[in-house]
């Protein structure tokens, strides 16, 4: 599996994935400039978290024109395994590759802090190593990560089984407490309809060393090398 | 010609918007009581060329569309002004 990592001007997460994914996980990885407009020697893209083009605007609206999402959409519309986190999953939604928008935390502050995640199904090509219901400890790290859709939208993501985590408690039930930005339905992560587009607030990249206070995001990574797996089997 | 456009940016009224919470909060803790409600949102000027006013309109409403805005949570509205008037044929030079 080769992954690349999307380096907009101002992203700042692009070394703790590939440290993730390369050097914890034993993938090739390579990082991909923002003018790049080839993707075809990749199997996984990830856009990772930060301030990309400074979030002036909007969050992500200004990466969204820059020229490598248009192989990004092209490589998404082939079924290639994208995965947008936080500042890469409101790209996406920019993007229009995933539904919905981010706004402003619900306590206007920047939230820093571990969260627990309830997988919500197995189908997404980022969820496949999980069980629905079971919880995972993942930080966050953001100011823009209220999930909000029209009353359509959501209900359409909720029918079509498209809500691939949720914030909750500890024993995985989903309450108001939990819900650390104000996200409907405490929603932290997405997946397009065909499931192979997900985006996610947390961070799994800072939770895959005991050193670091967590294994848990492990799971999202191994998910996509073994949904790549059976692609190729 | 030289057209300026102001774009005001805001926020659909169904969307919630925890920044104009915070600042009706601000404005009832002065004692602003009668405030019974604030939306946040953007605004801007974008200087442009164009051939004439109805060309500039639609230009900035593109661009509006395609970035400045984003549909799923904001709306907005375009005011357009001529920056500097056309000079006037077989005027004498002064």
């Amino acid at each position: 599996m080769r992954t690349g990592i999307i380096v907009f001007p101002g992203t700042w997460s692009d070394r703790d994935c590939a440290h993730a994914v390369g050097e914890i996980l034993g993938q090739r990885t390579r990082y991909v400039d923002h003018r790049e407009e080839r993707l075809d020697d990749l199997d996984l893209v990830i856009l990772p978290g930060g301030f990309s083009y400074g979030d002036y605007l909007r969050c992500g609206a200004i990466a969204r024109f820059a020229p490598v999402m248009e192989a990004v959409t092209d490589f998404a519309n082939r079924g290639g395994l994208v995965l947008g986190i936080c500042n890469g999953f409101q790209i996406l939604q920019e993007a229009r590759l995933l539904p919905g928008a981010l706004l402003r935390n619900a306590s206007c502050e920047f939230r820093c802090e571990w969260v627990n995640l309830r997988v919500e199904q197995s189908e997404s090509a980022f969820t496949l190593d999980s069980r629905p219901g079971q919880v995972l400890r993942i930080p966050i790290s953001h100011g823009e990560g209220n999930f909000f859709a029209d009353p359509q939208t959501l209900e359409a993501i909720e029918r079509n089984g498209q809500v691939v985590f949720r914030y909750c408690a500890q024993d995985g039930r989903v309450t108001a407490e939990s819900n650390p930005n104000g996200s409907l339905s405490n929603i932290a992560g997405i997946a397009n309809a065909r499931g192979n587009v997900v985006g996610m607030m947390p961070h799994p990249e800072r939770a895959c060393e005991d050193l670091l206070g967590g294994t848990d995001g492990l799971a999202v990574f191994r998910s996509a090398i073994h949904a790549l797996a059976r692609v190729a089997a | 010609m030289i057209y300026r456009a102001e774009v005001f940016v805001t926020l659909k009224p169904v969307v919630n918007d925890p920044a104009g919470l915070t600042i009706k909060g601000g404005l009832h803790a002065l004692g602003f009581d009668s405030v019974t409600d604030v939306r946040a949102g953007k605004y801007l000027v974008v200087t442009l060329e164009a051939d004439d006013g109805d060309q500039a309109r639609s230009r900035v409403e593109e661009m509006t569309r395609q970035l400045l805005a984003n549909a799923v949570i904001e709306d907005f509205r375009i005011e357009l002004q001529p920056v500097s008037e056309p000079i006037a044929v077989g005027e004498p030079a002064e």
